[in-house]
């Protein structure tokens, strides 16, 4: 049971991702990789980490993605439609990716190792916001506080290139 | 045998399959904002090994590295469109290969 929602989640991984990069409308873009970030939420709950999914699509798939919208929004979308495709670099990448496929088995027997239990502590249950939030603020709190200047920092800088007239 | 049991080697070879597929779009395309949605992507497979190896080894501070991941990615992204936008302002274009002006 597990293969198959890993076999199905993997195949629908790589079609969202390949699309991400091959079609030319950026609207259908950006809306593809909303689907590979909800496909790999659903990954991160195969892999127990039930919290990672939650803040993966609201964080990823919500906000970062809202933004990627506004932006296309803002540009002119028609542009990128009218160009012409690179077919040798295309076919060049095809080639270095097909030869990298070709090791993929190689690489799957390569780690056979079987699944170890987390040590989340007494009484947790895996991947929970609880037991993740317990091991951030005991261990990383100076991290996350970092985070946190650099999240402020960055919507300063933001704000400080976004404006009309940089001089007042 | 190779399709019944999934085994942190098959997580590895997604992971490295959706960083590929992202570095080709960071090679390939011109367009600076699908080269920013192929760097969500690559940071996405970096994020999909560090969850797997955590899982696999037990080892639960490999989550919290994600959860960093994910919180300066979105950093980066709020950054990198806002300097788009700035560049799309004065250029009136955002195709990589036209931003020549530190070329020599």
């Amino acid at each position: 049971m597990e293969a198959v929602f890993f076999w199905v989640l993997a195949v629908a991984l790589v079609i969202c991702a390949t699309a991400v990069v091959l079609f030319r409308n950026p609207v259908t873009n950006a809306v593809c990789l909303v689907a590979c970030l909800a496909v790999q939420a659903a990954l991160f709950v195969t892999l127990e980490s039930n919290f990672l999914a939650a803040v993966q699509v609201i964080v990823y798939a919500g906000a970062v993605m809202v933004l990627f919208l506004f932006v296309i929004m803002l540009l002119d979308v028609r542009e990128e439609a009218r160009r012409t495709i690179p077919w040798v670099k295309v076919g060049g990448v095809g080639v270095v990716v097909l030869a990298a496929g070709l090791g993929i088995p190689r690489l799957i027997e390569a780690f056979p190792s079987a699944k170890k239990s987390l040590h989340w502590g007494e009484g947790a249950v895996s991947g929970s916001a609880r037991d993740l939030g317990m091991l951030l603020f005991q261990g990383y709190g100076p991290l996350f506080l970092a985070t946190g200047v650099l999240l402020l920092v960055a919507t300063i800088g933001v704000v400080v290139l976004c404006r009309k007239d940089p001089e007042v | 045998m190779i399709f019944s049991e999934i085994t942190l080697g098959h997580y590895l070879a997604l992971s490295s399959l959706l960083f590929v597929i992202g570095l080709a779009g960071v090679i390939l395309r011109r367009s600076l904002l699908i080269i920013m949605m192929s760097l969500e992507l690559l940071l996405n497979a970096a994020n999909l090994a560090l969850v797997a190896v955590g899982r696999f080894q037990g080892i639960p501070d490999a989550q919290v590295a994600v959860f960093f991941v994910i919180t300066v990615a979105a950093a980066e992204v709020a950054l990198g469109l806002a300097i788009l936008v700035a560049i799309f302002r004065i250029k009136k274009t955002t195709a990589a290969d036209q931003l020549a002006g530190l070329r020599f």
